[in-house]
């Protein structure tokens, strides 16, 4: 093959067409204007934001001082409760992903028709308000008549329930999730022709799983990545699941030192705020990576 | 790089209430360009899709080499496609996109980033592998997409629109470039497309294909000077449809009596299919822009006018080497091909008698209601040239 001629260049010296030019307006005002909005927005975040920041650290007696912050790290629970949300968060996203991702393109590439049913399934848990789900949920868990007590169905019942990580609630979150998680990679799946990819992929002999991780993930790298931190964001901050099956997450733990330590649980909120933002930042890092073969 | 033939055996796959192929059955000869040419919906790309393996027949095989490979998934079939649409991996550059297949074989790094360099050298891009799809054209794309399907020495390269999507001047320099590339490397090639243009001027042989069945398949030249069926005779190049009536073994149209190609549908008025450079043109003496000048009858082939029917120039379409001419016989028009240095003295509005070329014509069954008067009623069915 190497001794073929080559083929002529053509049209190798084309160009990717480039971008229409700008049109002229009044930029000076359209400055003035876009100034306007972005500190009107700004301040919409930022004052509330720096009312509760002067809180934590200013007080009349002691002045300005962040022990407030020196006192999270030894507060009871913190440690315990933040690293149950990040390993819950964990696991919820990867379940959800497990679960939405093949179902999406087993979906798109092999059964169209079923697009609008698995889109109303995954939207299903907007419309089901937080505490009559986790009403369900707590039914079903006490539920459990004697005659099953020696049965595996009964230990699995426990077993979910198991306080150091309660799989129970990984469950709970996964279906929260959904629509986010579904919502991100549909829109993901949307914007590349993944038909033609998995069918070049499989025509290159590729095997499914080899289609999976070496072409559709790397592609939906930023939907991937858009997904996971909705999903996280949703479980470093839900409440009312977790407290009301007793365990003791993040929120929970911030709700209840807020009743004796006002301070220390206003300081804890910016704290999370800034882990969960530093966690996006790496987030979509890691979305937008092009990564070579 | 290694050559087999393609079998379709009787293949039938239905989707739904549309049968998109219909016992289709066609070899393709080792290192052959085989066009699979139709309209939307005949079952071209369905036919190419059951040899790469995405479509599966509800009867009937596909063999390569003579084995039935019907069966087979799509990435233990060794055949190279390439596609209508881009189908590089966006997070892959051109010459990862090419190593892809090699890599799945797990060749070490250093021979597969070799190959892919000389693969891209082949199409033209040596100096293209850095570069990521979307900073390629849609012809460097696809360029980079045949490499891809190459590198892996297939034993038969599908090639599915695979021009469609890029413009007009592209397109043409590319499928010279397909051809060169297939003839030095022999390799078995499916084309399927649906411009007949482009199936005549780079296959070997073209299938022309309508509702899942074949129609005819032959060389270039076979399909257009011979073709078959009705169906093929209009869909390949343009068409006149003119009324005729058959007599003694022939048919009678414009006046003129000419032997029969193909089978004879039940008579007598049949509909006679005719090329526009069968039609004789002749400025009538002594009228309109051409009176006093040369008036040689003006026609692809100059064999014996005869005294066709008295028409009009309506229109006429110059281009360069040829020009074709609308005429206006009776109340109905028919397209006819002249030199190109005839046009001038062929204006609009020059009047002129037409006659056709004396060769075998094919006949359809009169799609006309009752009998039409044998000089009139000529209908032009399609314009594709």
């Amino acid at each position: 093959m190497a001794a073929v001629t080559p083929i002529l260049p053509g049209d190798a010296g084309e160009a990717p067409a480039a971008g229409a030019p700008a049109r002229p307006g009044r930029p000076a005002r359209r400055r003035v204007w876009r100034g306007v909005v972005l500190i009107v927005a700004a301040a919409y975040f930022l004052v509330p934001m720096g009312a509760s920041f002067w809180f934590t650290v200013h007080s009349e007696q002691q002045g300005f001082s962040l022990s407030t912050y020196a006192e999270i790290l030894s507060a009871e629970g913190f440690a315990a409760s933040m690293l149950l949300s990040l390993a819950l968060a964990a696991a919820t996203i990867a379940v959800v992903l497990a679960l939405t991702l093949p179902a999406l393109l087993a979906v798109r590439l092999g059964a169209p028709r079923l697009r609008p049913v698995l889109e109303v399934v995954c939207t299903l848990p907007l419309v089901v308000p937080p505490i009559t789900f986790v009403t369900g949920i707590s039914t079903v868990l006490r539920w459990g008549p004697d005659y099953l007590a020696a049965t595996p169905f009964w230990a699995t019942l426990i077993a979910i329930q198991d306080e150091t990580f309660p799989v129970v609630l990984v469950m709970a979150y996964v279906v929260l999730a959904l629509p986010f998680v579904h919502r991100s990679l549909d829109a993901g799946l949307r914007a590349v022709d993944v038909r033609t990819l998995v069918e070049a992929a499989r025509n290159l002999g590729a095997s499914w799983p080899h289609v999976m991780f070496r072409v559709i993930i790397p592609n939906l790298r930023p939907a991937i990545a858009s997904a996971s931190f909705l999903t996280l964001a949703l479980v470093l901050g839900e409440y009312t699941v977790a407290a009301l099956l007793g365990y003791q997450t993040f929120p929970v733990w911030i709700v209840t030192v807020s009743g004796a330590n006002g301070r220390l649980s206003v300081a804890v909120s910016i704290l999370s705020l800034l882990i969960t933002w530093l966690l996006l930042l790496v987030l979509s890092g890691a979305g937008t990576k092009r990564k070579d073969a | 790089m290694k050559t087999s033939g393609v079998e379709f055996r009787g293949l039938r796959r239905v989707f739904g209430s549309t049968v998109a192929l219909d016992g289709l059955d066609l070899a393709v000869e080792p290192g052959e360009l085989m066009a699979l040419l139709g309209p939307s919906g005949c079952g071209k790309t369905t036919a190419l899709r059951c040899v790469a393996g995405f479509e599966h027949p509800d009867a009937g095989a596909v063999l390569i080499d003579g084995k039935d490979i019907t069966r087979l998934p799509a990435n233990r079939r060794d055949a190279g496609m390439v596609f209508q649409s881009y189908s590089l991996f966006p997070n892959l550059n051109a010459r990862d996109n090419v190593a892809f297949g090699l890599r799945v074989r797990k060749v070490p790094a250093a021979r597969r980033h070799a190959r892919a360099a000389e693969l891209l050298e082949l199409v033209g891009l040596p100096e293209h592998g850095g570069r990521y799809p979307h900073e390629l054209s849609g012809g460097q794309q696809q360029r980079v997409a045949l490499a891809r399907a190459l590198a892996l020495e297939p034993r038969v390269l599908l090639l599915d629109e695979p021009l469609s999507a890029l413009d007009a001047k592209v397109r043409v320099t590319l499928r010279e470039e397909i051809r060169r590339l297939q003839l030095d490397l022999g390799i078995t090639t499916i084309f399927v497309t649906h411009d007949q243009e482009e199936a005549l001027s780079i296959a070997d042989r073209v299938a022309v294909l309508r509702a899942g069945r074949l129609e005819q398949a032959g060389s270039p030249a076979e399909i257009y000077d011979r073709p078959a069926t009705p169906f093929v005779a209009e869909f390949v190049g343009a068409m006149n449809h003119l009324p005729g009536r058959l007599s003694g073994g022939g048919v009678t149209v414009l006046g003129r009596l000419l032997p029969v190609d193909g089978p004879i549908p039940e008579g007598p008025e049949v509909d006679v299919l005719v090329r526009p450079e069968a039609v004789v043109v002749t400025p009538m003496a002594g009228d309109g822009p051409s009176a006093g000048e040369d008036r040689e009858p003006a026609a692809a082939g100059r064999e014996s006018p005869g005294s066709g029917g008295r028409a009009v120039v309506v229109a006429s379409s110059f281009r360069g080497s040829s020009a074709r001419l609308r005429i206006r016989l009776g109340d109905v028009e028919l397209l006819a091909d002249v030199p190109g240095h005839d046009a001038v003295r062929l204006a609009p509005g020059t009047p002129v008698t037409v006659d056709l070329v004396r060769r075998p014509v094919l006949v359809a069954p009169s799609a006309r209601p009752s009998p039409a008067p044998l000089t009139a009623g000529a209908a032009v069915r399609r314009d594709a040239g």
